[in-house]
């Protein structure tokens, strides 16, 4: 049975630092929020708990996940869109080696051009976070929404 | 009650002149038009799917999904038999299975505890006799006149499938040789579901399965394939209709083999600025695994299935109507039980060109809404489909709309419009 890690507000700061990046639209610095062996995954609670392989995206590379800002900004093509992300207060276990597992509640508001402003998704993040040249960086974020179905489309990352 | 629900309802307007090269607005916005879909096409003489039959691997296991909009379960009602109704107590109309999955010996309304067998069989009342004698069902009441709405089941590879119409002909026929020679070979192995997920789309039903058979769009709506070099109208390819043109395969076949250059790279066909590059193309790593060569191959079915494969990526996917201006698209992937972990390791890589966050995919779920917020309510006009001519026929190109017009050809026929 684990127990709950006091909270580092340097651990706060990477995940409210990490949603205010994507609220303001500064696509291109997210992957600094990562350590080079990262690996940031979308699935369902469904899926999740079922212990299905596919969920709903998966960059197991830090250069994936360049790849599909790169092909966001470059590639696709989508209704103008921003995200506001509201968090919930982190939860966090502590290893034997120092590294942090945080789960962090999260609701999504999506914003677009029309003026259309509702919930777009919901769920958790479950992070597993480590020192990085002295800063905290995510290891691993795995997002795990709370419905299984998805309105029209996801290409911000979450 | 509209008048498209009345016996041979017309819809409130003409189909064009030109016949299936043209679609009116109006088709994809009346509600008139959506009700008598319903009634003459969903639950006429079609065949839907409604998922694989190791979704519900044990006798009780039911699942529920939608003949058109209409909520119905499906249940393995014994080792080897499945068994359909509309999910609607036969008593009162509530709702018998309000979860998606689960496992049953009976089906007990929680409204009234009316309860019915696996095959949708009225078998107890509550106080049918009443209470002290006093109440319950006169003598005359025969349980056998209140049974489930039954559905017609038919299995085909592993794929289940229902209709709501007696008139309906058997799968083989309805799907036709071509079309069941294709299922054959995607489902000629065990699969095993690897994922699951639904996409909620602002647009009619239609717009998405024109979408679907519309090869014409896939180099010039999805950008990504054409960045990355799949994009591949001038490889070897074609299409195949069936039925009465309604069913479809769209499919080509490109050199696999990721240590060499591939054809579209011999071709210098790149549209795209060559400093864009993939950081990591693992996404991109396939093997062939069907013998014919077919790399891609994207099956449509009459009405709403598609069976997808896009590289090593495969998919069903069951379109479900939300009213005339939405529609939901229920996504299961899957891999086969032989599958090697590298080749699974590569199924999950891939699985992120498809979906509502598919780096192909993804635009398929707003291109509706683009059309639909356009023509809704400036109706006035009409969709123009003459690529490959005017002519539902198989086709070399798929620079072609001829599949889109084997749609309408067999809406059309399906609603007598």
């Amino acid at each position: 049975m684990s127990t709950l890690a006091k909270i580092d507000p340097d651990i706060s700061a990477l995940i409210g630092a990490y949603a205010d990046c994507i609220d303001n639209e500064h696509y291109d610095k997210l992957p600094d929020f990562f350590t080079d062996d990262c690996r940031y995954r979308i699935t369902t609670y469904e899926a999740y708990r079922a212990k299905m392989p596919i969920g709903i995206l998966e960059c197991s590379t830090k250069g994936m996940l360049v790849d599909r800002l790169n092909s966001m900004r470059d590639a696709n093509i989508f209704e103008p869109q921003r995200y506001r992300h509201l968090l919930s207060t982190s939860l966090a276990t502590r290893a034997a080696d120092g590294t942090l597992t945080v789960r962090t509640g999260f609701a999504i508001i999506r914003i677009v051009q029309s003026g259309e402003s509702g919930l777009f998704l919901s769920g958790n993040y479950h992070d597993t976070v480590v020192a990085h040249a002295g800063e905290l960086r995510f290891r691993e974020r795995l997002v795990v929404l709370d419905s299984s179905r998805v309105d029209t489309l996801l290409v911000i990352p979450i | 009650m509209t008048e498209a629900s009345l016996p041979n309802a017309r819809p409130p307007f003409e189909w064009p002149t030109e016949g299936v090269s043209r679609v009116a607005f109006e088709t994809y916005v009346n509600p008139d038009l959506y009700a008598l879909e319903q009634k003459a096409l969903f639950k006429g003489p079609i065949w839907n799917c409604v998922g694989f039959d190791i979704e519900v691997p044990n006798v009780g296991d039911f699942l529920t999904a939608w003949v058109g909009d209409t909520p119905i379960v499906l249940v393995r009602s014994g080792p080897d038999a499945f068994s359909a109704f509309f999910n609607r107590c036969a008593h009162r109309g509530s709702t018998l299975c309000f979860e998606k999955t689960g496992n049953r010996k009976r089906f007990t309304c929680v409204y009234h505890n009316w309860s019915y067998d696996l095959e949708g069989n009225l078998k107890t009342v509550a106080f049918q006799k009443g209470v002290n004698g006093q109440g319950g069902l006169p003598p005359d009441f025969k349980h056998s006149e209140h049974n489930l709405h039954k559905l017609r089941v038919a299995t085909l590879h592993g794929l289940i499938f229902v209709t709501a119409s007696d008139q309906t002909p058997p799968l083989d026929d309805y799907l036709g040789e071509k079309m069941c020679a294709h299922l054959a070979r995607t489902f000629s192995r065990k699969i095993k579901i690897l994922g699951k997920y639904s996409q909620y789309m602002h647009n009619n039903w239609k717009l998405y399965m024109e979408n679907v058979k519309d090869s014409y769009h896939a180099s010039l709506l999805h950008l990504f394939f054409t960045t990355f070099k799949l994009n591949r109208l001038s490889m070897q390819g074609g299409l195949i209709l069936g039925g009465d043109g309604g069913h479809h395969i769209s499919f080509s076949k490109m050199s696999t083999d990721v240590s060499t250059p591939t054809e579209y790279d011999k071709e210098k066909l790149r549209a795209q600025s060559d400093a864009f590059t993939l950081h990591d193309p693992s996404l991109l790593k396939s093997w062939p695994e069907f013998e014919d060569g077919i790399t891609h191959a994207i099956q449509g079915l009459f009405p709403n299935l598609i069976v997808q494969q896009i590289q090593n990526s495969l998919a069903i996917r069951i379109l479900v109507p939300r009213g005339p201006n939405a529609c939901e698209l229920f996504w299961t992937l899957f891999g086969y039980e032989d599958d090697t972990e590298q080749e699974g390791a590569m199924r999950i890589a891939q699985s992120n060109l498809i979906g509502p966050a598919g780096l192909v995919s993804m635009e398929d779920g707003v291109i509706g809404n683009f059309v639909q917020r356009a023509i809704n309510p400036n109706t006035d006009g009409q969709a123009v489909l003459e690529m490959g001519g005017h002519t539902v026929e198989d086709q070399v190109s798929r620079v072609s709309e001829a599949s889109v017009r084997g749609f309408w050809q067999m809406y059309r026929k399906t609603l007598d419009l």
